[in-house]
């Protein structure tokens, strides 16, 4: 068990592109930290840095407290689990996993102990004797975790490990990886392009996008206080709605309607170089049918009708759907995003998603009034992303770039 | 629908069949040569009507067969393993490695495979007779390496690109060394493949005919296919028509040996599992 420091860490390709510029991060002793990001955001070249299967082009990356840049992956001690699984097919379970302790040259007795002990955690013990071949994808995947945990390395590095099983699988595998995590305390570092993963499992989470660091923090602070506009829209599912926004006297314009400032919001617009053109964001779950709003809240946010798209029923909520007329927030980050996502994650810009209650009676094509949480606003810069709501208070343990 | 898996069935019965008759036929007419007497050679009759061993015994009474036979084997045996060696090292360079002039390697391994032998044989054939290596050992077993290296590079580099590098990298996790990564995790997956060329660069070693004929002139280096085309029967005038066919059974015999005893080691699909596929 070790805690690993990357200082200035920097990967460039010799066709001189940059695939990870000067990140500096802490991982602390047992800490189980997620890199998070669309692909080729450089969370796995990050990744097989630390492993050493990819050299550190400038940078410290220290293990342990001890400097690593030069030692090959077998000197690094750290166990490493692939998206693929990399089992030796020509080995049986057993096999593979007693294969790194063989290397060690440890004595027989002990790797059978230390095999049957991990097999028995991972609940692989009947199939020891098997081929990779023969077993279901979910059992791979925990052979895979299997020899990695088998000779207890300083610390676990896993690229995508669950991105290969099924849904339903992948959410029970993703409490097992969590809880083998919690009993071996034992230092992990996860890379994902999934962000639920991303937040069920992470202590603490980086957001990584073009080889920089967006945000760093726990999942909660993540979701609640975004850094910028590509952090909003990537944590959390569905995504936070931006709309384009302009400040007039005190009033905030918006497709919905004139918002009023209130004393937060207006603190965030007082300085000088405040842009009058914003974006607002908003979550989902911060909207909810005016009807069943309590008399001492509705002062705390805005009413607006609007006719109704589409009703999904998720039995716990109702995700409904409206079409917002006007201009369309427009920013590089909510480009990307989109590209990122293909369309498929993001909701088109022009449809408004919120969550309401399940007690709401709001119906398809039928005008609905909708209350929406002005307290849980964000305004962010169009021009560079910056969440100009974000105060200094609310960071707190967010570590900034 | 079980009507026509059954046609179906047929059909491909009939097919398989016939190819395999076709095939077969030549070899088996061999066969049955080799086993008839010399009066009855000519008779037309697919089995010999009178069966003898005579043909067998002849051939290996003659020191020229037994002395082929011993040249064959092992010159078509040191050829294959320098190959495949030398094979399996460059097809994991070529496709593992990014370095500077590897398409060049590949482009001169294929023009080698797509240069006329035939061309070759005079120059050769001069070089050998300044250098001493005419009628040796050696003066076959270069060219031979030559010809079967880009045949073992090309079905090589196949069989290494389809192991998952991955593999590669969790043996390096799990603390081995890059020498021990290959030798543990990658070699025994490539054994199919190593196999394979094995059989394919004895095959090609062994059928030679071109450099064999021109490159060698006494028993000491003469292969089993050039001793075939210098037998006589036992006197000027016998036909050496059984003989020549007891021969070529028994050439046939090892290659029918190599074959099977590497076949058990060819299992398809040894990589499935290894990684999701």
């Amino acid at each position: 068990m070790a805690d690993i420091v990357l200082d200035k860490v920097t990967k460039k390709y010799p066709d001189g592109t940059t695939a990870v510029h000067e990140v500096d991060l802490e991982i602390a002793d047992g800490e189980f930290i997620i890199l998070v990001g669309p692909s080729g955001c450089g969370k796995s070249t990050t990744l097989n840095m630390i492993a050493g299967l990819e050299d550190i082009s400038s940078g410290e990356l220290r293990i342990a407290g001890e400097r690593v840049n030069e030692k090959q992956p077998k000197d690094r001690d750290i166990a490493m689990v692939f998206q693929s699984y990399a089992l030796y097919p020509n080995m049986t379970v057993g096999e593979n996993m007693a294969f790194p302790l063989r290397l060690a040259k440890m004595d027989k007795a002990l790797i059978k102990q230390k095999v049957d002990d991990a097999a028995r955690v991972l609940e692989l013990t009947e199939y020891l004797d098997r081929k990779p071949a023969n077993l279901s994808g979910g059992q791979r995947q925990r052979v895979a975790m299997g020899r990695a945990i088998v000779r207890s390395p300083k610390a676990f590095l896993m690229d995508e490990p669950l991105s290969n099983l099924d849904a339903k699988l992948r959410v029970q595998m993703r409490t097992q990886v969590s809880r083998l995590q919690k009993q071996l305390n034992t230092t992990t570092v996860y890379v994902t392009h999934d962000q639920t993963e991303a937040m069920t499992l992470g202590d603490r989470v980086v957001v990584m996008r073009g080889g920089y660091i967006q945000q760093l923090g726990d999942p909660q602070t993540l979701y609640d206080n975004p850094k910028n506009l590509f952090v909003a829209g990537f944590i959390g599912s569905p995504s936070m709605n931006f709309l384009s926004a302009t400040v007039e006297e005190s009033l905030l314009r918006t497709p919905l309607g004139d918002l009023p400032l209130g004393d937060r919001l207006r603190s965030s617009l007082s300085g000088a170089d405040a842009p009058r053109q914003l974006i607002l964001g908003i979550r989902p779950e911060h909207f909810e049918d005016a009807r069943l709003i309590e008399e001492h809240q509705r002062e705390r946010g805005f009413e607006f009708t609007m006719p109704v798209d589409l009703v999904e029923s998720m039995g716990s909520d109702k995700y409904v759907y409206f079409t917002v007329e006007g201009e369309h927030a427009t920013a590089a980050d909510l480009e990307d995003l989109a590209a990122d996502a293909g369309g498929a994650d993001l909701p088109p810009q022009d449809s408004l998603v919120t969550r309401l209650s399940a007690e709401s009676r709001v119906r398809d094509g039928v005008d609905a009034r909708v209350w929406m949480n002005l307290d849980k606003i964000h305004l962010f810069d169009p021009r560079d992303g910056r969440n100009i709501t974000l105060h200094e208070d609310k960071t707190a343990g967010v570590t900034t770039v | 629908m079980a009507a026509a898996t059954t046609s179906a069935k047929v059909k491909w019965g009939v097919l398989d069949a016939v190819v395999v008759v076709f095939a077969l036929i030549p070899v088996l007419w061999i066969a049955s040569l080799s086993f008839k007497t010399p009066a009855t050679l000519t008779d037309g009759n697919f089995i010999p009507r009178e069966w003898t061993f005579d043909n067998y015994k002849l051939i290996f009474q003659t020191d020229q067969f037994v002395r082929a036979l011993i040249n064959s084997i092992g010159i078509a045996l040191i050829s294959t393993l320098i190959a495949v060696v030398l094979g399996t090292m460059a097809a994991y360079a070529i496709s593992r490695l990014d370095f500077p002039g590897k398409q060049l390697l590949v482009g001169v391994s294929l023009l080698i495979a797509m240069f006329p032998q035939v061309s070759l044989v005079s120059p050769l054939f001069n070089i050998e007779r300044n250098t001493g290596l005419f009628d040796t050992w050696p003066g076959l077993i270069l060219p031979y390496i030559t010809f079967a290296l880009p045949l073992a590079i090309y079905t090589l580099s196949a069989f290494f690109k389809q192991i998952p590098w991955d593999l590669e990298k969790a043996a390096k996790m799990d603390g081995a060394t890059q020498g021990e990564a290959f030798r543990r995790v990658i070699a025994p997956l490539a054994a199919p493949g190593v196999f394979t060329t094995a059989i394919l660069v004895f095959i090609f070693c062994w059928n030679d005919f071109l450099f064999a004929i021109s490159l060698t002139s006494t028993e000491r280096s003469r292969t089993v296919p050039v001793a075939l085309s210098f037998f006589t029967g036992a006197s000027q005038f016998e036909d050496p028509t059984g003989a020549i066919s007891a021969a070529a059974v028994v050439i046939t015999i090892p290659i029918i040996l190599f074959v099977l005893f590497f076949q058990k080691r060819i299992v398809a699909g040894l990589t499935s599992g290894a990684v999701k596929g």
